[in-house]
């Protein structure tokens, strides 16, 4: 579970997750943005088919891969997230499909 | 006196473990040296190809060896899972090499003729196909490939886990491996050789050399001349993919974990630590130039690696003339002909030494061609 | 500062490109820039500030107290770089920095190589691995990475949480969360029990150090708040496809705890990638417990022409990593003929008073918080390369039975740090793991080879750097 803090925040950012309509904030990364709608499982491991989530948030774990605008394997933790972005989880399928 | 081992091989890479594995295995004492956690490691570089296609122009023995090689490797890959008790991905589907320009295509159909026109070589089907009958065969080839070569004897296997396999074999087989053992010295004896090494000496009745780069150094020591020179390589491996090729290409091919590699350049150069960035953008190129699509895959590595190549790239099998029972097994094919060398040429060695048909393979063939 | 968007607005070459946006490179850069060189800060994140001053600029958080003073201090080392002349390439990597100082930059999918005649890298620390049972499971994340979350989106950590581990970031973590409101379950302290003993040789140098008082008061704040479990020796987290539970040991006696969300953290080690793929030499560092490349009192590594500031070049903290990246820009500046040496010796001089100040407590904060050996060491079932998906047990079995001497023949046959993270959560462990079962030295042991692409790039990228014919034919063979 997450909490966004009361504060102002910024502005809402409407974005898509496997095609269901999420709202982010100005200033979120698409990780971030992802376990503020409670969001954790992002995808499953390439070796073994296991659940993994964002773990480092920093750039260098390479936990929080999602597809982002058809593209696969982005560092969900790295990308601004912006209005209108289409994310797609990488459940079921570790491997990074060659067309994505 | 007594020695310590029937056998001391020298190198513990793709060479010298598929040697010593095949000696082990026919029940000799073997002890395998090897250099240690960082070195000149070619066997950490390779492109894990059994491949025969245009193997052998100059050379026919080559020719026969590596084919003989490849026909051994599925009886030699059911061995090693068994011995190891893990799969290593060998198969045999056949493979293709890709070309991106007409030009490129007829100077490939040309030496593969003027290597079948080679006697002693027994014909083998190459098939020699347009870009279109490419792109019917592999969907995702893209549409400046130009034409291919298809070979069905080709194949690939994992060369980690042939390399493991080796290992573990070798191990179970009661065989001993020592690391971080870089030979300084050996000395022949009564009967026999003494390897010194920075943690103590070893004897053994016979010496074979798989040291690779290291070998000039080592042969001088027992009177085997062995020019070998490093022809360093890189290679490509992008992020495990859904499977997308089923079958080896010559340049790019997709493991069994599911990373695309993407090789393989050759230049005269001895440093394996430096990698061209220009040489990665051509492979690059070329790869997706072959399959568009494999253009948003990230790359999750690089790497650079030396080949140990002899003057006309063959390799060298040779006992020294005036130090019976110390041997030279030296190639840049590891992969493939470790079969060949696990199974026919460990037989020979353990049967008493190598027998006439290997006349071709010895470096006298360089000095001969010096004084003419 | 000078706000690039895309690569081609880059310059061929650059007097001097720092790579990392934290406090050593934002310190570095404004000086330089100051004195007239062609400067280029490249960072991977979309705002300056690094980790430590993480979202100092965009922070939704703007009660002050929530984050604490501390990290307040970043806010002027930030504004002193944006009102600098250096040019910034924020969200860009750098995948490729050769001995000859050319970089490979990439951002949003274009790349470009440019050539430095010096180059800093300030490219900081990462968590220390902290391979547990159950580490990789949906639910466990570092705590540096829940931390991250608050200060960037204000998002907190809720539900049942147990903050496990040691080291002074765990209690700072600590206070920032309870000071927002939230409330942990349990901490967890995984600090040695005998550490106290082994680090009052240097509590004399430690008092007079600046990191005493700030310590006290937030150890006494979170002691005051939450359930504090001391001396914790074994750990690990339990459940399915999620976290449900966390066991842990105390004296001897296992424990079980309801849990939502496992934060880990003990400590934090260079992040060397860049600097070992460049061929900086790297050193073990048994103090730190971490592979520190090697380095002169300016930063200076041993490949001619880079220097790396701040905690990638051993661990000291962000105050210390801004006066170490103002002493690599001076050095870099005397380099370029831009300072005399009597000038940079002159401005270095009260740096280095401050660099002091804080070297004073770094030992007595390494001792005390050194992590046990359970929690470096991965046991049988504990999964150490979370890429490849390899276990200590196979790392043990390998090095045991094949008589495996180091990192790089264990990756050729267990392929433990050839994933994606190339080896940076696996690294330690893996080399620690190796030296345990041999019972050698981690020094001896060493570290993985590292090369380029030190981030990863497209193929298409790749493809596009320019290239000869000469090199065209090392791989068009005919």
């Amino acid at each position: 579970m997450y909490q966004r803090l009361p504060e102002p925040g910024g502005m809402p950012i409407p974005f898509t997750l496997d095609g269901r309509r999420l709202e982010g904030r100005a200033g979120d990364t698409v990780a971030a943005a992802l376990l503020a709608a409670g969001v954790e499982t992002c995808r499953t491991s390439a070796v073994g088919g296991a659940p993994r989530a964002p773990y480092c948030m920093m750039g260098v774990c390479f936990e929080c891969l999602v597809t982002i605008d058809g593209v696969g394997n982005r560092q969900g933790c790295l990308v601004p997230l912006q209005a209108g972005m289409a994310v797609e989880t990488q459940l079921g399928h570790g491997k990074r499909e060659l067309a994505r | 006196m007594q020695n310590d081992y029937d056998f001391a091989v020298v190198g513990g890479g793709l060479v010298g473990a598929a040697v010593a594995y095949g000696l082990g295995k026919r029940g000799l004492k073997v002890l395998m040296l090897d250099e240690g956690d960082v070195a000149k490691r070619a066997s950490r570089g390779n492109f894990a190809l059994v491949w025969v296609q245009s193997k052998g122009l100059g050379m026919p023995r080559y020719a026969t060896w590596t084919r003989a090689s490849s026909d051994h490797w599925p009886g030699f890959a059911a061995e090693l899972r068994e011995v190891a008790g893990f799969d290593l991905a060998y198969r045999r589907p056949g493979g293709f090499h890709l070309v991106l320009s007409q030009d490129e295509l007829e100077r490939r159909a040309a030496s593969i003729q003027r290597l079948h026109n080679q006697d002693e070589v027994e014909p083998y089907h190459i098939e020699v196909l347009d870009g279109d009958e490419i792109r019917r065969r592999l969907p995702e080839a893209g549409p400046e490939v130009a034409g291919g070569t298809y070979c069905a004897l080709d194949g690939d296997v994992n060369s980690l886990k042939l390399f493991r396999a080796m290992h573990a074999g070798f191990v179970r087989n009661g065989g001993s491996y020592r690391n971080g053992a870089l030979v300084d010295r050996i000395e022949a004896g009564d009967g026999g050789y003494r390897l010194v090494t920075p943690d103590g000496a070893h004897t053994a009745d016979r010496v074979v050399l798989a040291a690779g780069l290291d070998n000039p150094r080592l042969g001088a020591m027992v009177g085997l001349d062995v020019p070998v020179r490093p022809l360093r390589g890189q290679v490509i491996v992008t992020e495990k993919t859904a499977p997308f090729l089923d079958m080896p290409l010559s340049t790019i091919r997709q493991t069994d974990e599911g990373g695309v590699m993407i090789g393989d350049s050759q230049e005269e150069a001895d440093d394996h630590d430096v990698m061209r960035p220009g040489i990665n953008a051509v492979m690059a190129d070329r790869a997706v130039r072959m399959f568009p699509r494999l253009g948003r895959l990230n790359v999750v590595r690089t790497w650079s690696a030396l080949r140990v190549y002899s003057r006309d790239g063959f390799p060298i099998y040779e006992e020294s003339p005036s130090h019976p029972g110390a041997y030279v097994v030296t190639c840049h094919s590891g992969v493939t002909l470790a079969a060949a060398h696990s199974q026919i040429l460990a037989g020979k060695l353990a049967d008493g030494g190598l027998t006439s048909d290997f006349d071709d393979f010895s470096a006298r063939r360089f000095h001969v061609s010096a004084a003419s | 500062m000078n706000t690039l968007n895309e690569v081609s607005e880059l310059a061929a070459a650059y007097d001097l490109v720092v790579i990392g946006a934290g406090p050593a490179g934002m310190a570095a850069a404004t000086l330089a820039a100051g004195a007239g060189v062609s400067c280029l800060l490249v960072d991977e994140n979309p705002a300056p500030g690094g980790q430590i001053y993480r979202g100092i600029g965009s922070t939704p958080l703007t009660e002050r107290r929530l984050l604490g003073e501390e990290y307040w201090k970043g806010a002027e080392i930030a504004s002193a770089f944006a009102g600098s002349a250096a040019s910034y390439l924020p969200q860009a990597t750098v995948w490729q920095l050769s001995p000859e100082r050319e970089l490979g930059i990439s951002r949003g999918g274009r790349t470009r190589m440019i050539r430095a005649t010096r180059v800093i890298m300030a490219t900081g620390a990462l968590e220390r691995p902290f391979p547990i049972p159950g580490w990789t499971l949906p639910g466990v994340m570092t705590a540096g990475a829940a931390q991250i979350l608050l200060k960037t989106a204000g998002v907190a950590v809720s539900g049942k949480v147990v903050l496990a581990g040691t080291g002074p970031l765990l209690w700072l973590i600590a206070a920032q969360y309870l000071a927002a409101g939230k409330r942990f379950d349990a901490i967890l302290d995984t600090t040695p029990k005998g550490s106290w003993r082994k680090a009052l040789s240097e509590l004399p140098r430690f008092l007079a150090s600046p990191y005493l008082r700030k310590g006290l008061r937030l150890m006494a704040t979170v002691r005051g708040s939450a359930r504090v479990i001391s001396g914790v020796t074994a750990l690990a987290a339990e459940g399915s496809d999620h976290l449900t539970q966390v066991r842990y040991t105390v004296a001897g006696r296992e424990s079980v705890i309801d849990a939502d969300h496992l934060l880990l953290h003990q400590g934090v080690v260079p992040n060397i990638n860049m600097a070992s793929a460049s061929g900086c030499a790297i050193d073990w560092d048994d103090e730190q417990l971490a592979f520190v490349p090697r380095v002169d009192a300016w930063g200076a590594t041993s490949v001619g022409g880079i220097a790396i500031a701040g905690d990638g070049a051993g661990i000291a903290g962000a105050e210390a990593a801004a006066e170490r990246g103002r002493l690599a820009a001076l050095d870099a500046l005397a380099a370029l003929g831009r300072i005399t040496p009597e000038e940079k010796a002159r401005r270095a001089a009260p740096i280095r008073a401050i660099v002091a100040r804080y070297d004073r407590g770094r030992a007595f904060l390494d001792r005390l918080y050194r992590p046990a050996e359970q929690f470096r060491v991965a046991t049988d079932a504990t999964v150490a390369c979370r890429c490849e998906e390899v276990t200590g047990g196979q790392i043990r079995d390998v090095v045991a039975n094949l008589n495996v001497l180091g990192p790089n023949q264990l990756k050729s046959f267990l392929r433990c740090g050839m994933g994606p993270c190339q080896g940076r959560l696996c690294g330690l462990t893996v080399t620690e793991t190796i030296a345990r079962t041999r019972g050698v030295d981690p020094a001896e042991v060493g570290y993985y080879r590292l090369r380029a692409p030190v981030k990863p790039i497209t193929l298409a990228e790749l493809a596009t750097l320019e290239h000869s014919e000469a090199e065209i034919k090392t791989v068009a063979r005919g």
